[in-house]
């Protein structure tokens, strides 16, 4: 009966997509209009054929690793000015409070409200996308890096410094590895918005390439069933990298958890 | 190697911005390989002082001098060790005892080695590979003494180290300090709130008057060791300082 009770609750989470595909399959005879709603085997063939040139803009696969490439670099920019910066206002009151007011400014602008000035700034390509995609992932990691430092426990702080530790040896053995979850879970919030923002920002203009770009211009050609591939492919993509980010947590912090 | 404690004073300056005057001349000489208790009322500054002997907090006047030399930061000399929580939970056990090496810069076989030796002083051998969270409050306070001993400090600094243990935990606990602290020959200043403890494990009782603290009575124990604690020595200097204590506790 342990086995039952196993397979439950593994399995309770697969009814509802299972219930919904069945209700769009019913759904897509009854209404009978494709570009409407596509039959869910249309997009699956779309799906199951992710080399094909779709309307001369490439292939699934190859707008999709442009689309990764993009966030790659915004991420990895947002990161490298974030963590460091983050590190140092966790640190310093003084710093903290030098900054802080500029980044509640800038926090609440949606990092798309950037595109114009983007645009203006870097052009149609490359740098501009990034540029907003950096912005996305910018604040989640600079806050969590800043939270993840405050928090490090100053009874270790103290034994590192009666055990002799210098401010170097402080920062590098106790304060990254202690502050190391909450900067992590930065990140993969940070990669979380970075991927929504690249999405958006490829449908907006700007772009020739990519899954959002792709997925807007197969709507120019009425091709529904390409634009609900190129949405489960996003989806996809997205639930794979929190994936990623979420088993590196259960391995290497794992001790955040369990330490009371 | 003395420690010598002169005119030692502290005065707190709270958010409101008044003086708090935490210690008031506190005169101490502690000699080599002795241990010290520390017990006074609730709040009366017994933690602050072992801060400041520590180099984690400064005074505001007065000095502290190990072997004539003075104290005014941590130092590698004097080795703390906290209530709890204090291990690095990211580290094994055996890099959390390897820590103080590390920072030394020792290779890394060297340092196991050391540490090993002292995770089988504290009863620990197989455990090297854990980490803390696996540990019980007891097994970790033992981690947490092995850390100290392994940088070879002079002095052990104990603020309330076994507060947080159950009472058969705690008992055993101070067996194996006392066995521990007779191998490995160091001084020790031990800040706690259980009499108790103090009267089982000092050679003296430095009793705290409430704030600002200043030194009410030191109470040697001459009392052999193994100490037993149903013996009527042992309860008619316990039941001292208790009223001791009690007298300070009063009208506050």
């Amino acid at each position: 009966m342990y086995t039952t009770k196993v397979l439950q609750r593994r399995y309770i989470g697969l009814i509802l997509p299972v219930l919904l595909i069945i209700i769009w399959e019913i759904a897509s005879y009854i209404i009978n209009n494709p570009f409407f709603l596509p039959r869910f085997d249309a997009v699956l063939a779309v799906l199951a054929d992710p080399f094909r040139d779709r309307l001369g803009s490439g292939s699934l696969i190859s707008n999709a690793i442009r689309s990764i490439q993009r966030v790659g670099l915004g991420f990895i920019c947002a990161a490298v000015i974030a963590i460091p910066l983050g590190i140092m206002m966790g640190w310093s009151d003084r710093l903290y409070r030098f900054f802080d007011s500029t980044i509640q400014l800038l926090r609440p602008i949606p990092p798309l409200a950037w595109l114009p000035l983007a645009l203006a700034w870097f052009k149609i390509g490359l740098t501009s996308v990034v540029f907003i995609i950096s912005i996305g992932a910018f604040f989640p990691i600079l806050l969590n890096t800043i939270d993840g430092i405050k928090n490090v426990r100053k009874t270790w702080l103290e034994v590192a410094s009666t055990l002799g530790a210098s401010e170097r040896q402080l920062l590098l053995k106790v304060i990254i590895p202690g502050a190391a979850p909450l900067i992590w879970t930065g990140l993969r919030i940070g990669f979380g918005i970075a991927w929504m923002v690249l999405v958006a920002a490829e449908i907006l203009p700007g772009t020739t390439s990519g899954l959002g770009y792709l997925i807007m211009y197969a709507y120019n050609f009425g091709q529904i069933e390409l634009i609900v591939a190129g949405m489960m492919v996003i989806g996809i993509i997205g639930i794979a990298f929190d994936f990623l980010f979420q088993s590196v947590e259960k391995k290497k912090f794992a001790w955040r958890r369990l330490e009371r | 190697m003395r420690l010598e404690i002169r005119n030692l004073s502290k005065i707190f300056v709270s958010e409101k911005g008044e003086q708090i005057e935490a210690l008031s001349n506190i005169n101490l000489t502690i000699d080599e390989q002795e241990f010290i208790c520390i017990v006074g009322p609730s709040g009366c500054g017994k933690t602050t002082f072992l801060r400041i002997i520590g180099g984690l907090d400064v005074a505001t006047s007065g000095t502290i001098q190990l072997n004539g030399q003075v104290i005014t930061g941590p130092t590698p000399q004097m080795a703390m060790i906290f209530q709890e929580y204090s291990l690095f939970p990211w580290r094994t056990v055996i890099d959390n005892v390897a820590f103080g090496l590390e920072l030394r810069g020792l290779p890394k076989e060297e340092r196991y080695q050391i540490a090993k030796k002292y995770l089988d002083l504290v009863g620990l051998t197989g455990f090297a590979e854990n980490f803390s969270y696996e540990l019980s409050g007891g097994m970790r306070q033992r981690v947490a003494v092995a850390r100290a001993l392994a940088i070879e400090p002079k002095v052990i600094l104990m603020d309330e180290p076994f507060g947080a243990l159950d009472a058969q935990t705690r008992n055993r606990m101070q067996n194996e300090l006392l066995q521990i602290w007779e191998k490995a020959k160091k001084t020790i200043i031990f800040v706690t709130h259980s009499v108790d403890e103090a009267v089982f494990l000092g050679d003296r009782v430095i009793a705290l008057t409430k704030r600002p603290a200043k030194i009410k009575e030191i109470v040697p124990v001459i009392h052999c060791r193994p100490r037993d604690r149903t013996c009527s020595e042992f309860v008619s200097i316990r039941k001292h300082v208790l009223e001791l204590i009690a007298e300070e506790s009063s009208g506050t």
